[in-house]
């Protein structure tokens, strides 16, 4: 677990430093490129900024009318089934169709059972590991007019259930033991 | 979409809330959604601008192009159909390492291009091709080497180790992507 999460934490220095290696020995102007692309970032965080605020107010009423713990345990025998903490299944639902709604509800979950806790670990690895599915979908076949899809909401919705289900079971398991060992949570 | 659920969301929630009396909790939690909410812009401000920043950096230098040598055998055998064609194959490795290296806004012009081109070889038009499905099948399931939102949400709630879930997250997406890969190539050969 050690490594793992030295490998973890090596992840952002590292690609920086190839990155940055890479452009110098390019003999590239490293620092201009990279204020132009921090620029463009500016703008990207205040084009998404509307929407989470819309989307984080949804996912906030939904949670605290006490509607979405209705129909988590309504639907928890199923969820028990398949062996996922039921918290987490708003997350699982709409991440596949919501990139920020996901984000919302993600850091609802997160703030709510702990950002640190297991729940909030499961919830960060869905988050990081699945894609907005169907938006997917939706933009590559209306692009080039393609009306008959086939399997490719099946194949992609069954690499999302695995996703989901590598999350929950053991890897989050061998995040959280390392956790609870290291920080004496 | 979001015009028919978040409206749902709503709706749905304050009308159960002033049944079950918790119209005074929706009315904290509006504020304090909002207040999270720019909480964790401000924190995906600094991620987002940093990371732009050193990827614009990358897409200067002919950093991509390197790495879609590394993809050619992988592309033989998800692409075998397409593979011959040299442009179309460039456009869907560029799509991938965009993709891995998390340059969304990179990533889909090149998707789309490679979409483009590959309905041009495409016999039936209407109906998706067995590169187009496989290619659509792994943008869904994309890896992404370092997730920078997921980091971003982490530190604005002050997680004590963000980037903690990085390995585990490229674990699991690289479990679905192999099982993806492998059920759309089963179903590409059943369907014939």
């Amino acid at each position: 677990m050690e490594i793992l999460n030295y490998i973890s934490s090596c992840a952002i220095p590292v690609t920086i430093l190839v990155i940055l290696i890479f452009g110098l020995y390019e003999k590239k102007n490293v620092f201009d490129s990279f204020l132009e692309g921090a620029k463009e970032g500016i703008s990207i965080v205040v084009k998404i900024f509307p929407t989470l605020i819309g989307l984080f107010v949804a996912i906030g009423c939904l949670r605290t009318s006490g509607i979405l713990d209705a129909i988590i345990s309504f639907c928890s025998p199923v969820i028990n089934l398949l062996k996922l903490p039921s918290e987490i299944m708003p997350l699982a639902f709409l991440r596949p169709i919501s990139g920020s709604g996901s984000m919302a509800i993600a850091t609802e979950i997160m703030s709510k059972y702990g950002v640190d806790s297991q729940i909030g670990l499961i919830a960060s690895t869905i988050m990081g590991a699945t894609e907005t599915t169907i938006y997917t979908i939706a933009i590559y076949t209306s692009a080039v007019g393609i009306k008959k899809t086939r399997f490719v909401l099946f194949a992609s919705l069954i690499g999302d259930v695995v996703r989901n289900f590598s999350c929950n079971t053991y890897l989050a398991k061998f995040v959280v033991r390392f956790f609870l060992t290291k920080y004496n949570i | 979409m979001l015009n028919v659920l978040w409206p749902v969301f709503i709706i749905v929630s304050c009308i159960y809330a002033i049944f079950t009396g918790k119209v005074e909790q929706i009315n904290t939690s509006i504020f304090s959604s909002l207040e999270s909410v720019v909480q964790l812009s401000i924190t995906l401000l600094g991620t987002i601008c940093l990371w732009n920043g050193i990827m614009n950096i990358a897409i200067n230098t002919s950093l991509i192009e390197k790495l879609v040598f590394f993809f050619k055998p992988l592309l033989k055998y998800l692409f075998p159909e397409i593979y011959q064609d040299e442009k179309i194959r460039k456009e869907i490795s560029m799509n991938m390492v965009a993709n891995m290296l998390g340059l969304g806004n990179a990533a889909t012009p090149l998707g789309l291009k490679a979409m483009k081109s590959m309905q041009e070889k495409n016999k039936k038009t209407d109906t998706l091709s067995n590169a187009m499905l496989m290619f659509i099948v792994i943008n869904t399931a994309s890896i992404q080497m370092i997730p920078t939102t997921v980091i971003a949400i982490r530190s604005s709630l002050g997680s004590q180790n963000p980037t903690a879930t990085i390995v585990p997250i490229w674990i699991s997406s690289a479990c679905s992507i192999i099982v993806v890969i492998l059920i759309t190539k089963f179903l590409i050969k059943v369907g014939k």
